[in-house]
């Protein structure tokens, strides 16, 4: 098992060190950076100081390679735009995306699975056609338009929800903040996590209906009901853990995609999260963060499919014996 | 009163075309203790057969007329639940394939375990002592220690004698062991018969023994059922059926298997396919094929008749 992690963790690095470089090469290719810090006014010299100081007249590879020993103790530089280091601006955002996209990810789980698991057994009831038919509008509707319609219901015309922001927050340690710890910034949470979720939930719920109309047909479900054994054992337990190796695998990948592109459901709630940062960063060409930014995510990626590997082995034990 | 009564059962499946009748007034009953063996081309209803009687015909199959009783008590009428508690505890089967009718992602302990407690109130430590005690019986070696193991750590023929275990654990009266050994190795066969042979008497279980193979038949079952396009044909002790049989496609069954003893140029088989269920042919369902077919064949459908020491469903044995 250790043996595992450390080889997914050392194929890691090459992934790594490409992203990096791409990250790098934005330094090299988009804007100049000297031209922005000097502004319209400045002597040969002053620029040729500045080219020194930055080391920009190094060559490519060294440059590259200070790069990235800087990006490793978590040095990315400074915001062009904000004239702040770009770590810490990351790492104060970071924590209202995560809460974000594990709030929207697990109401994703916790519902679309039992409504994937109902509707592949009760294939043709009334409620499964509703589900159904609900969650093509699920799966086609844009997140912004989702996202407004959200904020004029239960914002505008019922004043249930706050319609932006992230409420109160209260830190947690030096890096973390939280808004779990009051209602107030809970209701902030609600229709946010509901736009950014609702998606996965519908394709959760077809992937695990579809699992189950290919899974309920196997013989092991045949015998496991020759034997008497009860209906909830058998769909929720006998069948649905059979499902389950597919699903892990998607909601992996979904939940990469939510941290990584929450950025729609983040500017619509001007949640202060990763997203809203990006756009804003994207909008004024501020390199650093962008090359950070991607980094971050692919360390996020690379983090993610760890986690579902070796879940894979949790579920499965014809992996665990391969080995 | 015998074990299992199944009087007149029809079983019958709508589709776009008109209803498809599988099973056309199948009748036989086994005794308690007893091992029938039932036998048939692919597509005569031997399976079917089986999973009418423990409940799980698949949709949108349905029994459309007679009765089945266990114990004097109908049960092809009872609604899910009793139904559910019927299966394992009271009648049990056996598939065909134990490759793919172990679940993979449970112990082999678990679904033994989950077996026992769903039928009785048992501890989770005294159910587990009673899995390993049947997987010792089934022949697993270092059963307590392999108790622990998945599926797909054991062999086929292993897994086979599990799925026996599985059947047997809670106890039932009767065991519905549909082609317990056609997807194993044939040196592998003989030991799961003989395992299922002699458990099934040890405990007193009754067994519907569904195969094509009439050598295992002969040696295991004491009456056989032979069946033909979703009807009975003959049915009665075995060796009476293999020595005398009395319907002309039992007859012709046993000309087509091959032996030791008397060599033969080449086999005899039976001339044409079993009719398909949607062109039955009116009469005997057997008539175009039947050597021995005169003008009441194609006209009237024969019910079982009684012929010497079986029964045939033959209008040869109309006067008998």
């Amino acid at each position: 098992m250790f043996g595992f992690i450390a080889s997914r963790l050392l194929q890691a690095i090459p992934v790594l060190l490409v992203v990096g470089f791409i990250a790098f090469a934005l330094f090299a290719y988009v804007g100049d950076p000297v031209n922005m810090l000097l502004g319209q006014d400045h002597t040969e010299a002053q620029r040729l100081a500045l080219v020194r100081q930055l080391g920009l007249d190094q060559p490519f590879f060294v440059q590259y390679g200070r790069f990235l020993c800087a990006a490793l103790h978590g040095d990315f530089g400074i915001s062009y735009r904000l004239a702040q280091p770009v770590g810490a601006l990351l790492a104060e955002r970071l924590p209202a995306t995560l809460e974000l996209a594990v709030t929207a990810s697990v109401l994703a789980f916790a519902i679309g699975v039992p409504m994937g698991v109902y509707t592949g057994i009760h294939r043709d009831t009334l409620v499964s056609r509703l589900f159904m038919t609900g969650s093509l509008v699920g799966v086609s509707l844009p997140t912004f338009l989702l996202g407004i319609l959200l904020i004029l219901v239960f914002s505008v015309w019922l004043g249930w929800l706050p319609s932006f922001g992230r409420g109160p927050v209260v830190h947690i340690g030096r890096w973390w903040t939280t808004g779990f710890a009051s209602w107030a910034a809970i209701r902030c949470l609600i229709l946010p996590a509901i736009t950014l979720g609702l998606f996965q939930m519908t394709l959760i719920m077809r992937l695990v209906r579809a699992e189950m109309l290919e899974v309920l047909r196997a013989d092991y479900i045949k015998f496991a009901r020759a034997r008497g054994l009860t209906r909830r054992s058998i769909d929720f337990g006998h069948a649905l853990k059979n499902t389950l190796v597919p699903v892990i695998t998607i909601i992996g990948l979904q939940f990469g995609g939510i941290v990584a592109f929450s950025l729609v459901t983040e500017t619509v709630f001007q949640w202060p999260g990763m997203g809203l940062l990006l756009v804003q960063s994207v909008a004024a060409a501020d390199i650093p963060v962008l090359s950070a930014y991607l980094l971050l995510i692919a360390l996020v990626f690379v983090l993610i499919n760890l986690a579902v590997d070796l879940l894979y082995y949790a579920v499965d034990p014809r992996l665990r014996s391969r080995r | 009163m015998p074990l299992l009564d199944v009087r007149d059962v029809t079983v019958e499946f709508p589709t776009r075309r008109g209803v498809l009748r599988a099973l056309d007034k199948v009748s036989f009953s086994i005794e308690s203790g007893e091992i029938l063996g039932v036998v048939g081309e692919s597509g005569a209803g031997k399976s079917l057969t089986g999973a009418a009687i423990i409940g799980l015909l698949e949709r949108p199959g349905r029994i459309a007329g007679g009765e089945i009783r266990l114990n004097g008590e109908r049960i092809d009428t009872l609604a899910a639940e009793p139904l559910r508690r019927i299966r394992g505890r009271r009648i049990g089967m056996i598939f065909q394939d134990p490759l793919t009718t172990l679940n993979p992602l449970y112990t082999i302990g678990r679904q033994l375990t989950e077996t026992m407690q769903t039928h009785d109130r048992l501890s989770d430590a005294d159910a587990r002592r009673k899995a390993i005690g049947w997987l010792d019986r089934v022949g697993i070696p270092a059963a307590a220690q392999r108790i622990d193991a998945y599926p797909h750590e054991f062999s086929g023929g292993q897994r086979q004698r599990v799925v026996i275990a599985l059947a047997l654990c809670a106890e039932p009266a009767l065991i519905v062991a549909d082609e317990p050994t056609t997807a194993l190795d044939v040196s592998v066969q003989a030991q799961i018969i003989t395992l299922l042979k002699d458990l099934t008497r040890d405990q007193g279980t009754a067994v519907m023994l569904i195969t094509h193979d009439m050598g295992v038949i002969a040696e295991t079952a004491g009456r056989v059922a032979v069946m033909y396009a979703g009807r009975i044909a003959e049915i009665g002790p075995v060796a009476d059926v293999i020595r005398h049989p009395a319907h002309p496609y039992t007859a012709g069954l046993m000309a087509s298997i091959p032996s030791l003893e008397h060599r033969v140029p080449r086999l005899r088989q039976i001339d044409g396919a079993m009719p398909r269920l949607d062109a039955l042919p009116t009469g005997c369902r057997f008539h175009p094929r039947c050597p021995k077919v005169f003008a009441r064949c194609r006209d009237e459908q024969p019910d079982l008749l009684t012929a010497g020491a079986t029964r045939a469903a033959c209008w040869l044995h109309a006067d008998g």
